[in-house]
Protein backbone atom coordinates (compact mmCIF):
# COMPACT_ATOMS: atom_id res chain seq x y z
CA UNK A 1 0.00 0.00 0.00
CA UNK A 2 2.83 2.39 1.07
CA UNK A 3 4.26 1.46 -2.25
CA UNK A 4 1.36 2.71 -4.20
CA UNK A 5 1.30 5.73 -2.52
CA UNK A 6 5.32 6.01 -3.38
CA UNK A 7 5.19 5.76 -6.63
CA UNK A 8 2.23 8.36 -7.03
CA UNK A 9 4.40 10.77 -5.59
CA UNK A 10 7.43 9.87 -8.19
CA UNK A 11 5.02 9.91 -10.81
CA UNK A 12 3.75 13.12 -10.02
CA UNK A 13 7.14 14.34 -9.24
CA UNK A 14 8.41 13.34 -12.67
CA UNK A 15 5.34 15.08 -14.55
CA UNK A 16 6.46 19.02 -12.78
CA UNK A 17 10.08 18.45 -14.09
CA UNK A 18 9.15 17.42 -17.80
CA UNK A 19 6.30 20.65 -17.98
CA UNK A 20 8.88 23.02 -16.34
CA UNK A 21 11.65 21.48 -18.71
CA UNK A 22 9.11 22.18 -21.92
CA UNK A 23 8.56 25.84 -20.27
CA UNK A 24 12.07 25.88 -20.53
CA UNK A 25 12.61 25.26 -23.87
CA UNK A 26 9.12 26.90 -24.77
CA UNK A 27 8.72 30.09 -23.30
CA UNK A 28 9.83 33.81 -25.02
CA UNK A 29 12.04 35.38 -22.23
CA UNK A 30 14.37 35.04 -19.79
CA UNK A 31 12.11 35.66 -16.71
CA UNK A 32 9.48 34.27 -18.27
CA UNK A 33 11.59 30.90 -18.24
CA UNK A 34 12.77 31.36 -14.60
CA UNK A 35 9.59 31.57 -13.32
CA UNK A 36 8.48 28.71 -15.01
CA UNK A 37 11.08 26.28 -14.89
CA UNK A 38 12.32 26.55 -11.11
CA UNK A 39 9.15 26.17 -9.42
CA UNK A 40 8.32 23.67 -11.41
CA UNK A 41 11.52 21.65 -11.36
CA UNK A 42 11.90 22.22 -7.36
CA UNK A 43 8.47 20.82 -6.35
CA UNK A 44 8.95 17.75 -8.88
CA UNK A 45 12.42 17.02 -7.27
CA UNK A 46 11.30 16.81 -3.80
CA UNK A 47 8.37 15.33 -4.98
CA UNK A 48 10.91 12.40 -6.02
CA UNK A 49 12.72 12.56 -2.70
CA UNK A 50 9.97 12.01 -0.84
CA UNK A 51 8.56 9.00 -2.89
CA UNK A 52 12.06 7.93 -1.69
CA UNK A 53 11.19 9.11 1.60
CA UNK A 54 8.21 6.63 1.57
CA UNK A 55 10.23 3.54 -0.21
CA UNK A 56 13.05 3.72 2.71
CA UNK A 57 11.01 4.47 6.05
CA UNK A 58 13.12 6.28 9.06
CA UNK A 59 16.47 4.28 7.59
CA UNK A 60 19.09 6.12 7.11
CA UNK A 61 18.85 7.36 3.44
CA UNK A 62 15.22 7.72 4.26
CA UNK A 63 16.54 10.78 6.60
CA UNK A 64 19.35 11.93 4.00
CA UNK A 65 16.50 12.46 1.67
CA UNK A 66 14.31 14.58 3.84
CA UNK A 67 17.33 16.52 4.63
CA UNK A 68 17.68 16.37 0.91
CA UNK A 69 14.46 17.77 0.50
CA UNK A 70 14.78 20.79 3.04
CA UNK A 71 18.26 21.53 1.39
CA UNK A 72 16.80 21.82 -2.27
CA UNK A 73 13.38 24.11 -0.95
CA UNK A 74 16.09 26.13 1.24
CA UNK A 75 18.65 27.24 -2.23
CA UNK A 76 16.47 27.08 -5.16
CA UNK A 77 14.57 29.96 -4.82
CA UNK A 78 17.70 32.13 -3.40
CA UNK A 79 19.59 30.87 -6.80
CA UNK A 80 16.44 32.09 -8.74
CA UNK A 81 16.37 35.21 -7.40
CA UNK A 82 20.10 35.83 -7.45
CA UNK A 83 19.96 34.77 -11.18
CA UNK A 84 17.09 37.19 -11.72
CA UNK A 85 18.78 39.93 -10.05
CA UNK A 86 21.71 40.01 -11.79
CA UNK A 87 20.02 39.28 -15.30
CA UNK A 88 17.84 42.54 -14.48
CA UNK A 89 21.30 44.55 -13.72
CA UNK A 90 22.94 43.05 -16.97
CA UNK A 91 21.07 44.52 -18.99
CA UNK A 92 18.73 41.79 -20.41
CA UNK A 93 15.75 43.18 -22.26
CA UNK A 94 12.49 42.14 -21.19
CA UNK A 95 9.79 40.32 -23.68
CA UNK A 96 8.15 42.99 -25.93
CA UNK A 97 4.81 42.34 -24.77
CA UNK A 98 5.59 42.51 -21.02
CA UNK A 99 3.29 44.63 -19.10
CA UNK A 100 5.59 46.01 -16.45
CA UNK A 101 8.76 47.00 -15.10
CA UNK A 102 8.42 47.29 -10.96
CA UNK A 103 12.23 47.20 -10.40
CA UNK A 104 13.10 49.60 -12.91
CA UNK A 105 10.81 51.61 -11.43
CA UNK A 106 12.86 51.23 -8.36
CA UNK A 107 15.53 52.27 -9.58
CA UNK A 108 14.87 55.42 -10.78
CA UNK A 109 13.20 56.45 -7.89
CA UNK A 110 16.22 55.74 -5.93
CA UNK A 111 18.75 57.44 -7.83
CA UNK B 1 6.28 28.19 -44.46
CA UNK B 2 9.84 27.59 -43.89
CA UNK B 3 9.73 28.27 -40.46
CA UNK B 4 6.89 26.56 -39.94
CA UNK B 5 8.70 23.29 -41.57
CA UNK B 6 11.29 23.46 -39.20
CA UNK B 7 9.08 23.51 -36.11
CA UNK B 8 7.14 20.67 -37.35
CA UNK B 9 10.47 18.45 -38.19
CA UNK B 10 11.60 19.16 -34.45
CA UNK B 11 8.14 18.65 -33.49
CA UNK B 12 8.35 15.10 -34.78
CA UNK B 13 11.89 14.55 -33.69
CA UNK B 14 10.89 14.74 -30.32
CA UNK B 15 7.56 12.69 -30.03
CA UNK B 16 9.50 9.94 -31.98
CA UNK B 17 12.29 10.05 -29.33
CA UNK B 18 9.74 10.09 -26.54
CA UNK B 19 7.85 6.96 -28.02
CA UNK B 20 10.65 5.10 -28.48
CA UNK B 21 12.65 5.78 -25.18
CA UNK B 22 9.40 5.40 -23.28
CA UNK B 23 6.95 2.23 -24.47
CA UNK B 24 10.18 0.58 -26.23
CA UNK B 25 12.64 0.48 -23.72
CA UNK B 26 16.15 -0.46 -24.81
CA UNK B 27 18.02 -3.72 -23.01
CA UNK B 28 18.79 -3.12 -19.37
CA UNK B 29 22.23 -1.22 -18.49
CA UNK B 30 21.85 -1.77 -14.89
CA UNK B 31 19.88 -4.30 -12.93
CA UNK B 32 16.37 -2.72 -12.84
CA UNK B 33 13.60 -4.26 -10.42
CA UNK B 34 11.26 -3.60 -13.01
CA UNK B 35 10.08 -1.65 -16.16
CA UNK B 36 8.37 1.56 -14.84
CA UNK B 37 11.20 2.79 -13.15
CA UNK B 38 14.05 2.59 -16.17
CA UNK B 39 10.67 4.50 -17.84
CA UNK B 40 11.39 7.35 -14.90
CA UNK B 41 14.58 6.98 -15.53
CA UNK B 42 14.34 8.00 -19.08
CA UNK B 43 11.99 10.90 -18.61
CA UNK B 44 14.37 12.04 -16.40
CA UNK B 45 16.53 11.71 -19.52
CA UNK B 46 14.27 13.83 -22.27
CA UNK B 47 14.31 16.70 -19.10
CA UNK B 48 18.03 16.86 -19.33
CA UNK B 49 17.59 16.85 -23.50
CA UNK B 50 15.46 19.96 -23.32
CA UNK B 51 17.87 21.77 -21.20
CA UNK B 52 20.88 20.92 -22.92
CA UNK B 53 18.80 22.79 -26.28
CA UNK B 54 18.49 26.13 -24.16
CA UNK B 55 22.11 26.02 -23.52
CA UNK B 56 23.19 25.19 -26.58
CA UNK B 57 20.72 28.03 -28.61
CA UNK B 58 20.38 30.72 -25.24
CA UNK B 59 20.31 34.06 -27.31
CA UNK B 60 21.67 35.36 -23.50
CA UNK B 61 24.28 34.54 -21.02
CA UNK B 62 21.51 34.19 -18.63
CA UNK B 63 19.81 31.31 -20.23
CA UNK B 64 22.46 29.26 -20.18
CA UNK B 65 23.03 30.10 -16.39
CA UNK B 66 19.46 29.09 -16.09
CA UNK B 67 19.70 25.86 -17.96
CA UNK B 68 22.63 24.98 -15.65
CA UNK B 69 21.03 25.61 -12.13
CA UNK B 70 18.28 23.67 -13.65
CA UNK B 71 20.03 20.69 -14.56
CA UNK B 72 21.91 21.16 -11.23
CA UNK B 73 18.57 20.47 -9.82
CA UNK B 74 17.66 17.48 -12.05
CA UNK B 75 20.48 15.41 -10.91
CA UNK B 76 19.32 15.27 -7.67
CA UNK B 77 16.47 13.92 -8.88
CA UNK B 78 18.33 11.50 -10.98
CA UNK B 79 19.91 10.40 -7.50
CA UNK B 80 16.85 9.41 -5.92
CA UNK B 81 15.86 7.76 -8.77
CA UNK B 82 18.49 5.39 -9.46
CA UNK B 83 18.36 4.74 -5.10
CA UNK B 84 15.46 2.74 -5.21
CA UNK B 85 16.00 -0.17 -7.68
CA UNK B 86 19.69 -0.46 -6.66
CA UNK B 87 18.94 -0.59 -3.05
CA UNK B 88 22.22 1.25 -2.10
CA UNK B 89 22.34 4.03 0.24
CA UNK B 90 25.22 6.04 -1.07
CA UNK B 91 23.29 7.67 -4.49
CA UNK B 92 21.42 9.87 -1.87
CA UNK B 93 24.81 11.30 -0.75
CA UNK B 94 25.88 12.28 -3.87
CA UNK B 95 22.35 13.81 -3.90
CA UNK B 96 23.03 16.05 -1.19
CA UNK B 97 26.88 16.70 -2.01
CA UNK B 98 25.56 18.30 -5.63
CA UNK B 99 22.98 20.00 -4.48
CA UNK B 100 25.25 21.77 -2.73
CA UNK B 101 27.79 22.01 -5.44
CA UNK B 102 25.34 23.67 -7.90
CA UNK B 103 24.07 25.90 -5.24
CA UNK B 104 27.64 27.90 -4.90
CA UNK B 105 28.10 27.42 -8.70
CA UNK B 106 25.17 29.09 -9.37
CA UNK B 107 25.86 31.85 -6.74
CA UNK B 108 29.11 32.62 -8.33
CA UNK B 109 27.55 32.93 -12.18
CA UNK B 110 25.28 35.29 -10.74
CA UNK B 111 27.47 37.38 -9.39
CA UNK B 112 29.67 37.35 -12.61
CA UNK B 113 26.53 38.40 -14.50
CA UNK B 114 25.97 40.86 -12.12
CA UNK B 115 29.56 42.66 -13.13
CA UNK B 116 31.02 42.97 -9.92
CA UNK B 117 33.90 41.13 -7.94
CA UNK B 118 33.56 37.47 -6.34
CA UNK B 119 34.82 39.32 -3.02
CA UNK B 120 31.76 41.19 -1.42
Amino acid sequence: MIGIIAYVFIVAGLIFDLFGCLGLVRLPDVYNRLQASTKCVTLGTCSILFGLFLFRGFTDSGIKALLCILFVILTSPVSAHAIARGAHISGVKLWHKSVCDKYEEDKEAKS
Amino acid sequence: MNRRLRWLIGLLIIIALFVGLIFYPPASLLEWQSISLMRFFFILLLCCIFCLYRILRGPTPADRIVSIDILGILIVGFCAVLGIPTGRPWYIDIGIAWALQSFIGTIALAKYLEGKGFEE
